[in-house]
Formats: structure tokens, sequence, C-alpha cells
């Protein structure tokens, strides 16, 4: 007797979408000179025309939000300035259907993922900074209080509308302005958001949203009238931006890539791991800067807990992702997947053994199913290159010290996981652990109040909590 | 004036906890402020450089793993010892920039208290630095702050014993092991520097002082890819930009500081590590 | 006994067996249980889940004030829920005291019933305080009057203070009073026993000793059939089954009252143990108010517009 889910299709009539978008400059739109469309990646169906922002689109932006900065928001005290990102915070709590199916449209993850976990933590962003506004001189060890000044954000397309409220949140609270460009694939829920400044009153020019590619961030990071830069994405790109901005006075945090070795000792409780590590590299189907990619199993459960997985990944759902039974969506792009098929036809040739849920793929749009890789080792390129995609490493280990040395072994540090039920090894592990997130018995767990952000070619600075909000403090000690 | 001939000393660098010579065989000229000849300092290369690094790295998990106390105690040991010195770094500093005697002891007695100062933000700084936060759920969330691995210096050029303590103490207090460039033009008070480390308990490696050319150094200080943090203080302003891009391909953290004594000294070589745990039973 | 080769019957080979089990982390046990709970179960699943749920459901009254009259109007309910719709089916037993077994059964025997089993409560339910004579001769009686199931308490005093054998070689016991006569349904009363790792170890130690169901709770106690609790539970058969290719069956009993807490049970089942056990014969449901709300979700379905409970009947 098989229990089949019916289709439980969420309605897309709750989002209007307009045929096409400009700039959101001072307050106001403002009509692009050039377009590109956007699309589902799970339909492929076009969604709109977003504008291209040029180096002129950024130099009105930052314009706008320099004399924002000087005539309006500086002036304000922290307990105003607080009050409009408290408006904020609840206007995103009423409109959060509108901005979870939006999401979900534009991006390809599942409506659950998108109702459940990156509108409310949006939301929260806001709440969180808001009450930090007027309390600035708590808010460093030995801190100013005095803002950067224009901040230029860059965001990347995986969370598009909870990385925007990463960077803006922090940086509206502590009195900065903010030029922010959204990804080129997901830039719709950044133009909605757009709407809620202007609902929740915020004076013109404090937010400004200029969409485009790389040129149009490119613009954004060189321009000389902008303090500081805050950037999310790959940690190639990261460079180019850290290089571009090393001869000048800017600061600059950067949220890079990750290669998260997830832990697993044979103490662990063995149902909740598997549920961690499906969390840790399906979620979001793996488009996750912080996915637990590689997984690192005691060598002495290894056959059980990946006969396990192997069971729990056939009951993933993939497909529809506006159905709320889905449970992997849609790759965001058709180059990222090329990326991902890339990747992992490289493990195959390297000799590791590949293994793939069984689940029937659309015939439209952009699609990979759950996939794990037996005995690789650090040598292969898919333990050491990021995927960004439903793919996982497998590794082995013998000692709780190689399994630390194997997890450290990498450019990287955004994250860990440790699945264990021995108190000590927990801490222990955590200790030796070179990242700056690190999940015990649980896995891609987020708030407002942790900071979050890696050590080494992982980025500069966190996000969240008091350690991220100092980044927007002019001159300040973490 | 007894006409007793003076044992001259020999400026070597201090590596590991040894004073080995360049490995390059050069040297150059050390004068005072009126040019008179001091000593032949060490002209030390890029791989005396490298040779540094791969001891500040060796030494560095077990420095982090003292307990706070320890290190804490192992740099009042460092001020202890140079107050112990006062004079032969007051006379050295004389030598080298023309300072008054008074002017001297005053430099030599605000680099103990500045070491002292930082000695006691050891056990400290986690307090204020950490925190545990209070996410919505059943977790346990706490961040600390964690030392960064290995950091150079640039030391300034002036102040030549001062400006180095207050580059290498924040650096060292948290954890994290050195590798410094003393000032180019006055390098004699770092290097003595080194005879006061090495009497303090401060295990070897931690600590590793070079000296030589900006010029020549610092772009390879820059580019090394198994140093963490750099602290270019001492680094004339037209050059930070480059500097600051050779140091990108392995994202070094890269800083400049304008007060002596800041804790944001030590904070800026520090990662923060945030920790989640369930809470149930 | 062989007990499946695991145990050999002894204190010390059970107390090694339970000890390597894995533990449970509450919370991620409580987050896997809840994001089954979100999953959408709509049109015609939706009817096929009610109509599986109904046909699980094993009715029920464990009231001191039972009379004969109160035990034949359950009865008749079981058999036909719906007077009006002769399409709603059978619920899956009927659970009574031992003494109004043979009530029970002669009535449903008189309605032409047959196949509807009497499940019976005995071995001093709900607490179990009582000697060991007397829980064998309350199973031997309900037996006897024609109960086809037993629902059977475990002695949570003595799991509890680690007398972890006299709880094995009690359901032993019991067991062999069955026989073949009667089904074994274990009742490890989850709400007593508290923590997840707790309800794993009952859960096993029932099995090892001859179970043939797993469940919950009295229903006296709350916390009942909690999802984490059943999500436990359904692992340990799921488990067992790898091990010994035998099939347990899993109640949750308590708390269940409707239809959309019904259907979370069956998704739990679903997406743990799997299909195989989405049938009466692998899982009951122990409840009382829940069919009425299961009829009436039913009427919704096939009529299009939301029902009242005039057009139940309350037994």
């Amino acid at each position: 007797m098989n229990f089949e889910y019916a289709a439980a299709p969420e309605s897309r009539s709750v989002v209007k979408i307009d045929p096409v978008y400009g700039h959101f400059i001072n307050g106001k739109w403002v009509s692009g000179s050039a377009h590109f469309n956007t699309i589902n990646p799970a339909t492929e169906e076009v969604l709109s025309s977003i504008a291209l922002g040029s180096a002129a689109d950024v130099d009105t932006a930052v314009k706008a939000a320099r004399n924002a900065f000087d005539k309006s928001w500086s002036k304000l005290s922290g307990r105003e300035r607080g009050k409009y990102l408290f408006r904020i915070a609840r206007i995103m709590q009423e409109r959060a259907r509108e901005f979870a199916v939006l999401e979900t449209l534009d991006n390809g993850k599942p409506i659950r993922e998108s109702r459940d976990v990156d509108v409310p933590l949006s939301a929260a962003h806001f709440f969180y900074h808001a009450g930090w506004a007027d309390k600035l001189e708590y808010a460093g060890v030995d801190t100013t209080t005095a803002p950067h000044g224009v901040v230029g954000q860059i965001i990347p397309w995986n969370f598009p509308l909870l990385m925007l409220a990463w960077k803006v949140a922090p940086a509206l609270a502590t009195g900065n302005t903010v030029v922010l460009k959204p990804a080129e694939t997901t830039s719709l829920t950044a133009l909605l958001f757009a709407q809620v400044c202007q609902q929740a009153g915020l004076p013109d020019g404090v937010v400004n949203i200029v969409t485009g590619d790389g040129s149009t961030g490119s613009a954004i990071v060189n321009h000389p009238g902008i303090d500081k830069i805050a950037f999310t994405g790959s940690t190639e790109v990261g460079k180019l931006i850290a290089r571009a901005v090393a001869p000048t006075n800017k600061s600059l945090t950067l949220e890079l890539g990750g290669k998260g070795a997830n832990i697993v000792f044979g103490d662990a409780a063995i149902d909740e791991t598997v549920e961690g590590i499906v969390n840790g590299i399906f979620f979001n189907q793996g488009h996750v800067c912080c996915a637990g990619s590689r997984l690192i199993l005691q060598e002495s459960v290894a056959d059980e807990v990946l006969e396990k997985l192997k069971r729990r990944m056939d009951k993933i759902r993939v497909g529809d992702p506006l159905d709320k039974n889905t449970d992997l969506g849609a790759i965001n792009s058709a180059e990222q997947l090329a990326k991902i098929r890339e990747l992992t036809a490289a493990g195959e040739a390297e000799g590791a053994g590949r293994w793939s849920a069984n689940c029937a793929l659309p015939t439209n749009g952009f699609w990979f199913a759950p996939t794990i890789f037996t005995g690789v080792t650090q040598a292969h390129r898919i333990a050491r290159e990021e995927i960004f995609g439903p793919v996982l490493s497998v590794l082995t280990f013998r000692t709780p010290a190689e399994a630390i040395e194997k997890a450290n072994n990498t450019p990287f540090g955004l994250s860990a996981g440790i699945w264990s039920e021995k108190g000590s090894n927990i801490l222990w592990a955590t200790q030796q652990l070179r990242a700056g997130v690190i999940w015990a018995n649980t896995f891609n767990k987020f708030d407002p109040a942790s900071p979050f952000g890696g050590y080494k070619e992982s980025g500069w600075g966190r996000e969240g909590g008091r350690h991220g909000l100092s980044a927007y403090l002019k001159g300040s000690a973490k | 004036m007894s006409g007793r001939l003076e044992v001259m000393k020999t400026f070597k660098l201090y590596i590991n906890g040894a004073f080995p010579r360049t490995e390059s065989g050069r040297s150059y000229e050390i004068t005072s402020n009126k040019g008179e000849f001091l000593a032949n300092a060490c002209l030390a290369s890029r791989k005396d450089l490298r040779d540094a690094v791969v001891a500040a790295r060796a030494a560095q998990p077990g420095w982090a793993k003292a307990t706070a106390f320890n290190r804490g105690q192992i740099m009042y040991r460092i001020a202890e010892m140079l107050e112990g010195r006062s004079d032969q770094f007051a006379q050295e500093i004389s030598l080298q920039t023309g300072a008054s005697a008074k002017e001297s002891l005053k430099e030599v007695s605000d680099s103990v208290d500045l070491l002292v100062w930082y000695a006691g933000w050891s056990d400290k700084l986690p307090s204020l630095a950490g925190s545990t936060n209070p996410v919505s759920g059943p977790f346990y969330n706490f961040t600390v702050p964690e030392a960064l691995g290995v950091v150079g210096a640039i030391a300034p050029i002036d102040k030549p014993l001062l400006g180095f303590v207050a580059a290498i103490a924040p650096i060292l207090v948290s954890g994290n092991t050195a590798v410094a460039l003393a000032s180019s033009t006055a390098p004699l008070s770092a290097i003595s520097f080194a005879e006061v480390v090495a009497t303090s308990d401060l295990p070897n490696g931690v600590l590793n002082i070079l000296s030589g050319q900006q010029s020549e150094l610092a772009p390879w200080f820059a580019s090394h890819m198994d140093i963490d943090g750099l602290d270019i203080s001492g680094l004339q302003v037209d050059q930070h930009g480059a500097i600051k891009e050779a140091g990108v391909e392995n994202l070094k953290r890269i800083s400049t500081f304008t007060k002596l004594s800041e804790p944001g000294r030590i904070l800026a070589f520090m990662e923060a590590k945030t920790i989640w745990h369930p809470i149930g039973n | 006994m062989s007990f499946y080769g695991l145990v050999d019957g002894s204190d010390t080979s059970l107390r090694n067996y339970l000890k390597q089990l894995p533990g449970v982390d509450q919370v991620g046990a409580e987050a896997r249980a809840a994001m089954l709970a979100t999953r959408s179960i709509k049109t015609t699943s939706k009817a096929w889940a009610i109509d599986t749920a109904i046909s699980m459901v094993d009715l029920t009254t464990l009231e001191g004030a039972d009379t004969p009259g109160k035990v034949q109007a359950l009865c008749s309910k079981a058999f036909r829920p719906d007077p009006t719709d002769l399409t709603v089916p059978r619920v899956g037993a009927v659970c009574v005291y031992n003494d109004m077994v043979g009530i029970a059964r002669q009535h449903l025997d008189s309605i032409g019933a047959h196949e509807l089993p009497v499940a019976a409560v005995s071995t001093a339910f709900p607490s179990g305080r009582a000697s060991m004579a007397v829980k064998l001769q309350d199973t031997e009686d309900a037996i006897v009057a024609g109960a086809a199931e037993i629902d059977m308490v475990i002695d949570r005093g003595a799991f509890l203070s680690g007398r972890l054998i006299e709880v094995f070689e009690e359901i032993v016991a019991i067991r062999e009073v069955c026989g073949d006569r009667a089904h074994l349904k274990v009742i490890l009363e989850t709400g007593e026993l508290v923590t997840l790792d707790n309800v794993r170890k009952a859960s096993y130690l029932a099995m090892l000793a001859g179970a043939d169901f797993i469940k919950t709770s009295t229903g006296k106690v709350a916390p009942a059939a909690t999802a984490p609790v059943v999500l436990v539970m359904l692992e340990a058969v799921r488990d067992f089954y790898d091990l010994t290719k035998v099939r347990i069956g899993v109640k949750p009993a308590g708390g269940i009252r409707t239809t959309k807490d019904a259907i979370k049970q069956l998704v739990l089942v679903n997406e743990t143990a799997g299909p195989e056990w989405l049938n009466p014969s692998l899982f009951r449901i122990g409840a009382s108010a829940l069919l009425n709300d299961l009829l009436m979700q039913r009427m919704k379905i096939s009529d299009g517009y939301y029902a009242s409970p005039n057009y139940v009947t309350i037994d």
C-alpha cells in the first residue's frame, strides 16, 4: 500500500511580478537602460526583465546614498533609526507569504524552505538589529559609534532575501546608507524589499537597489564614494574584490566559500546524525557556503551509516519547488548545473564511487539528483573544491585526531559539524576545528544573534551578533 | 674610562629560540642618528623569513593551548626581564636615536608598562569579546575568540623599543606566534629584546625577530601563504596598498594601528568561532 | 525461547544489548518529527489516508463506569461507523477492559462482525502494580472471554530502577499465556519513561521479549503518543526488521484526536518504517473521539462542505 502524496502546490496568485523592473534609487523607481531576463529555474519560464545597472546608475545611487547619509540618516538618533528597522521587520512578516512564493519562483528553492527558513530569518534579522541602533556604545570591546558612511553590498543568489537582510540590517542599524546589488539570477525579492522600504517610510536614499551583473558589482567596488564594501560570494571573486580594494581606504568584509567537514563519530545518535548529514548537504540544494559537503565518517560505523543514509536519501522528494511537500528544488541556473556536472564527472574519473537517489527529475528546468561519492580521499577534486550542489563526498577516519586533521586540511574554514554523544569529545573537537561556525549534534542552524563567518579563505569578518555589527562601525575593534 | 677595550655585541637574528646569523651572510651598518658606526646588523633574507615562519608555525598550537593564565605570566616575566635591563635598553635607544637619557628611560619604562598591560588582557579579553548568543531554539550557542595563527609584524622605524613592543605584545598574548621585522634603521633594541625573551620562558618559535630592510622583506611577508595575519603599522602608508594586494592570495588579515594600547590590536589577530549544541536529554 | 538469537535471556546479555543501542538526540528527533508534520496531504491522498486511519483505529472505552450498554454501543459503532454510509471501512479493533471482553465479543458476533477483533487491556492496566499471579490470570481471563489481542503494560517502576530483566521476564511470561490464541501489544507508557533514549531501550526490550506490537501509552498519562516518541518507536521496528526480518507493529494511543493528528502519524510511518507498515496488521491508533473527526473530514471530502457533529453518531 503506497502512500502517494497528491500535489500540494502553493498558489502563485499571492505575488504580483511586473514585466519590467528598474532600479530603486533615492526612494523612487528609476528606469534602466539595458535589461536582461530572469527565469524560474524549475521551469525556465521568463519571470521578468531586470535592469542592467551601468556605472552611471551606480554613481547616481552612491550620490543618493551619500546625500541621505549627510542630510537625513546621520542626523537621526539611534532610537529613531531603530524604529525604521522595526517597521521593516514587521512589514516583512506581514508580507511573508508573498516573499516566500517570490523567492521560490526566482531561486528554485522549495517553498517549505522559503516559508519556514528564509523569510522568517530575514525578518528576524531586521528585528534583532533594530534593537542595536541605540546601543552602539556597547557593540565592541573598544568601539567607536561612528558609521562608515556609504556602504556597497553585493549579495549571492543562494539566499537572496536572507543575504539582503544580513547586509542591510546591520548597515542601517549602525547609521550607514546602502547601495546594494542583488545577484543576477535572483533580483526579485530585493526589488520587493524596496517596496517594504517605501511602506516603512524609510527616508529616500538610505537604501538603494541597483540590479545588474558582474560589471555592476565592479562599478560598486571601484566607486570612490563608497566607504565600505561587504561581499558574499565565491572565494575567487572575493579575492578579486580584495585586490581592487587594497590600494584604497575602503573597509572590506567578505563571506566566501567553504568545504565544510561533517564529522561522525561511532558513538553518535545515528538516526539524528543521518538527518543532520542530509540537512547538511541537501538543504537548499547544497547551494550553501557552509554546507557539510565532506562527510568524515568513523570507519568503524561507515557501512551502517552509509546504508541508513542511502535509505534516507531515497525518501527525498525532488520536484516542483512550489509544492509544499518538495524537499529538494531546482538548481539555480544552467551555469551552476554545468559546474556541478563537471565536478561530479571529475569525481567519477578520479575513481570515487558514485551513488544517486532514485528519483524522477522533471524534463524542464535545472535539476540534479542527490548524490554521494564514497571512497573519497583528500587528494580528490571533489574533496577540495566547492561543488555548491547536492553532492556529498564521503571520507573515513580511524582516530579523533585523524578526523580533525582531515577536517582542517583545506584552505577554507567556514563551518564544521561534529556528531558524538560524548560531551568531552564534542568540546575537544570544537577546540581543534579551524572553522568559524561549528555545529555539534546539529547542522545548518542560523540566528541573527549568532556570529557567522569563516577562517582562512572563507572570508574576513563575521555577520550577525555583536561581532558582525562592529564591522559596520568605523575603526572599530572586533 | 680605564682604557679597557669593550667586547662589542654581535647582533644576530632570533629564530626558534636560537640566535643564528642570516643565512645570506649579509649585513648592513647601523649608525647613530649622528652617523657614528654602532654595529653591523644582519640583513635578513626571505629564507630567514621562511625559516622563522616554519618555527612560528610549529610553535603555534602549543602556545595557543597554554592557558591564558600561563601566557599572561610569561608575558609578565618578559616585562620583568626588560625592567631588569632598563639601563642597557635606554643606552641603546639613546645611541640609535640621539634621545636624552631621560627620554630613553621613559621609552623603556613605557615599554615595560605596555607589556604588563597586554599581559593582563590574556585571561580577560575572551570574557569581553566572546559571548553566549540567545538563539531562538533549544540550543546553547556561544562565540569564543581564538588565536589566528602565525602573524607577521613590520615594526615602526621610530621608537625602536616601544614601537616594537606595541607590535608584538598584542599578537602574542592571545596565542598567536609572531615573526617580527625590527625597525630598519634602529633594529638594535628589537634584537636585544630577544635576550629578554630568551630568559622569559617563552617557548622557542613563539617570537622570532628579524633585522633587515622593509622594502626587501615586506613583500615576502605579504605573499607568504603560511602567514595568517600582518601588522603593517610600521610600513610607510604609500606601501600599504601593494602589500595588502599581495596578501589577498591567502586572505591574510592585514591591519594597521595608530594607538599603542588598545584591545583592538589583540582582536585584529583573532578569529571568532561560534558553536551550537542542542539542549535536551 | 530463542529471542531472535540476539539475547540469551540472562540479565547480563539483556543489559549489554540495550547498552550498545545508539542514543537519541532529543532536539534532532523533535526537529525531524516537526518537519514531517509539515507534509501537506490533500485530495486523493487525504481521502486514502482517512480511510486507512479509520481502518487502523482501535476504538476504545476504558472507564471505570463502563457498562454492557456502553460497550455494545461502541461495538456497533466500530463495525458500522456511519450508518448512512456503508463505504466507510470498519475500525481495526475494539479495546475494552477485560471484564467487558465477553460482552463485546458476543455483541460483535451478533451483528455479524466476526472479523472484528476484541483487544483487552490486561496485566492490572493501567498501573501494572499487582502480583505476577494476578497479571497472568488477568490475561488468561481475557483470552478465554474472546480477546484476540492483549494490550499489556510493562512494569515502569522496574524499568526506571534498572531491573530490566524483570520487565523482560514479565513480557515473556505473558507472551507464553497468549501463545497463538492472541497477539500481544506491549504498552511502554512512554510518558513515564520520559526520555527518548528510554523509549528506544524499552522498545527493543519489548520486541526481544516477544511483543507483536509496541504501544506508546495507556492513555491515562500525559504526554502520550507525541510525534518524537512515535518516530523513535518506528525507527526501532524498522531497525529490528533489518536485524531479524520480522516486522513488529506500532500503536500510538492517547492524544490523537483529530484527522490532522492521525494523518501526521501516517506520514511518520510512511517516511520512517515505510509503506509496508501502513495497514492495520502493523499500525493501529488507540483512540475514541478521533473516529468522529475522521468521519466528518471524510464527509467534507465527499460532500465538498464542512460537516457538523450532528451528522455523526456519538456511539
